[in-house]
């Protein structure tokens, strides 16, 4: 009963949250926002190590899958481009995005359990604000590694122009959104960063394989393509390809770029929902 | 609003099946310096817990100045400062950053803000080390910035726990005297979690937490008037008979307290000459003192399972 409450309340609280930024409360919730997003800056700075590890992995895989299909890629038909590195680039980019995002959030296991959180919970914040602070940290980093990749353009005969640049920012915004929201409602209630690391092992891999991100949806087995249908990450990828390529019809797309924002966007809304209500739970278990 | 900076009414507490807290009832006056004392899983940190609105009580309720810290817990943090056993600092900022961050969280900003962290930095003599990362300070000092952080907000209720454990004495004695002129200057009521007994002899009221339950509560000066003023321990290798043959031969109050029987007397230092003429072969040694403490939380902390396993030995010793 109560549990169903406050995840009514904690969606509502989004839409408020949206709607109107005047009074006193408010001002408080901005603050707190900014402060969250600024530690998040803050940290991920100082730790180069994280830098290079949520961009190297991604540009090796890329390369490696890149030249390893080269020549046995079948292109989905009516494709501009032929080369498998250009084909798998923007599921590349969603690949940074989820990392990213998801692990800018590892490090809420170890505030649990050093009592930094704690504190945190103790301060009278809005929870929302709470979420969205921490979101928005992650989601910027994501989205900033994300748009790094962009450097690679000009090497894949791709060159989006602004209105395409901006869906692919939008794209970004939302599915790091997404996912820090999703990687704040699982590690607040984790213990070890082992854990941790195991739940998103078994979120993270088969969201990206069955995007459309490594191979065309159309070419799929029908279970799998039903599988890449329902897939909210797919909708990302297929955004990033309408982007990617300025808008042109003939990419290996799920659906129109209006319907790849709604989807990205409606499942940042739900992420941040479902956060909202894990962070308003009582902190210690009863 | 009620005079009460805390007011616990029959909280009650369980995890699963295990019960952390039974039916306790206390009340801390508004300014009151008030120490709760009580073995490691006696129930403080459940307590702290609930009060800190971090969890709601299975059954009573609990206040904070008259709030409840369930319906209203976002009223209650705003004048709640909790100092928590480890610092909540972020080891990768410096103590600057640190505190702007945690003042935020309190909606304080600007000028206000810098003025207030400028003031505790030199409260709290840590302004020359504001400027440094989090993880280059000692134990010592990374408390009291932790300190600062917990008053960042003039909380008018400030819940320590354990806040100076593993910290060495002249350190301990520094943040007393941090502490000290908190009081004076805000005039903030203190709920301190504690195990060591000279801390507890500085509060206005000290209550004995034991297996859940409240077991004593009262000043200090009060709580050892209740066991007498001059009292007689004696050490013996078999408390519980002692103690029942003292019953029996002079007919005096006896209590056992582990390995020691707690006597109070008329006149001690004669009533010690009688017991050594009379029983001196069991004795081991005998003291004449005014009680500590120290001897009211061993006799009210481990008086229940102490007096069931003396029995015991008691019982297979006698035949």
């Amino acid at each position: 009963m109560i549990r169903d409450g406050s995840s009514v309340r904690g969606v509502a609280d989004v839409t408020t949250f949206f709607s109107h930024t005047s009074t006193p409360n408010d001002m408080h919730a901005l603050r707190t926002v900014g402060a969250l997003t600024g530690r998040e800056m803050l940290k991920f700075v100082r730790d180069r190590s994280r830098v290079l590890g949520a961009l190297a992995q991604p540009l090796a895989l890329w390369v490696l899958l890149g030249l390893g299909f080269q020549g046995t890629f079948q292109p989905p038909t009516g494709s501009v481009d032929g080369s498998y590195a250009s084909f798998l680039f923007p599921g590349i980019l969603a690949l940074v995005l989820l990392f990213t995002a998801i692990f800018s959030t590892i490090s809420i296991v170890e505030e649990r359990t050093s009592g930094f959180l704690q504190a945190v919970m103790v301060a009278p914040t809005p929870r929302t604000a709470l979420v969205f602070g921490t979101a928005l940290g992650g989601t910027l980093l994501a989205t900033v590694q994300a748009l790094l990749f962009l450097l690679a353009l000009p090497f894949l005969s791709l060159s989006p122009g602004p209105l395409g640049l901006a869906m692919v920012a939008a794209i970004c915004l939302g599915t790091g959104l997404a996912f820090t929201a999703l990687g704040v409602a699982i590690a607040w209630r984790m213990d070890t960063t082992r854990g941790f690391h195991a739940v998103m092992n078994l979120f993270l891999l088969p969201l990206w394989f069955l995007s459309g991100a490594m191979f065309p949806a159309e070419g799929a087995a029908p279970v799998l393509r039903w599988l890449v249908w329902g897939n909210p990450v797919s909708y990302a990828v297929s955004g990033l390809r309408h982007g990617l390529h300025d808008f042109t019809a003939n990419t290996a797309t799920l659906a129109g770029p209006v319907v790849c924002l709604a989807v990205t966007g409606g499942f940042a809304v739900l992420m941040v929902g479902l956060a909202v209500w894990q962070v308003r739970q009582p902190f210690f278990e009863t | 609003m009620s005079a009460s900076a805390v007011d616990i009414q029959e909280v009650t507490h369980r995890y699963g099946g295990h019960e952390a807290l039974r039916s306790v009832t206390l009340d801390v006056p508004a300014g009151a310096l008030y120490g709760l004392l009580g073995p490691n899983g006696s129930g403080k940190t459940t307590l702290f817990r609930i009060l800190s609105t971090l969890m709601p009580p299975s059954e009573g309720n609990a206040r904070v100045f008259g709030l409840n810290t369930t319906q209203r817990s976002e009223a209650v943090r705003n004048r709640l400062g909790v100092v928590f056993q480890d610092p909540a600092l972020d080891e990768a900022l410096t103590v600057r950053e640190n505190l702007r961050f945690q003042a935020s969280l309190y909606g304080l900003s600007g000028g206000d803000r810098r003025a207030r962290i400028d003031e505790l930095l030199a409260r709290l003599d840590v302004t020359d080390r504001a400027d440094d990362s989090v993880d280059e300070l000692s134990g010592g000092l990374q408390r009291r910035v932790d300190l600062a952080r917990g008053l960042l907000h003039r909380p008018d209720l400030l819940l320590l726990d354990e806040p100076t454990t593993g910290l060495d004495p002249g350190v301990r004695r520094a943040f007393w005297t941090a502490i000290d002129r908190l009081r004076e200057a805000e005039g903030t009521t203190l709920l301190l979690a504690t195990h060591l007994m000279d801390e507890a002899e500085r509060c206005d009221r000290v209550g004995i937490l034991s297996d859940g339950a409240l077991v004593a509560d009262g000043t200090p000066a009060a709580l050892k008037a209740e066991l007498g003023n001059q009292t007689l321990w004696v050490e013996t290798d078999a408390p519980a008979a002692l103690r029942d043959r003292i019953d029996a031969q002079f007919g005096v109050p006896t209590r056992t307290v582990g390995s020691t029987v707690q006597v109070a007397p008329s006149d001690p230092p004669a009533f010690l000459a009688s017991l050594y003429e009379a029983l001196g072969d069991h004795i081991r040694s005998a003291t004449i003192r005014t009680p500590t403490l120290d001897d009211v939380f061993m006799v009210h902390a481990d008086a229940a399972p102490d007096v069931e396993r003396e029995q015991v030995l008691a019982r297979s010793g006698d035949e």
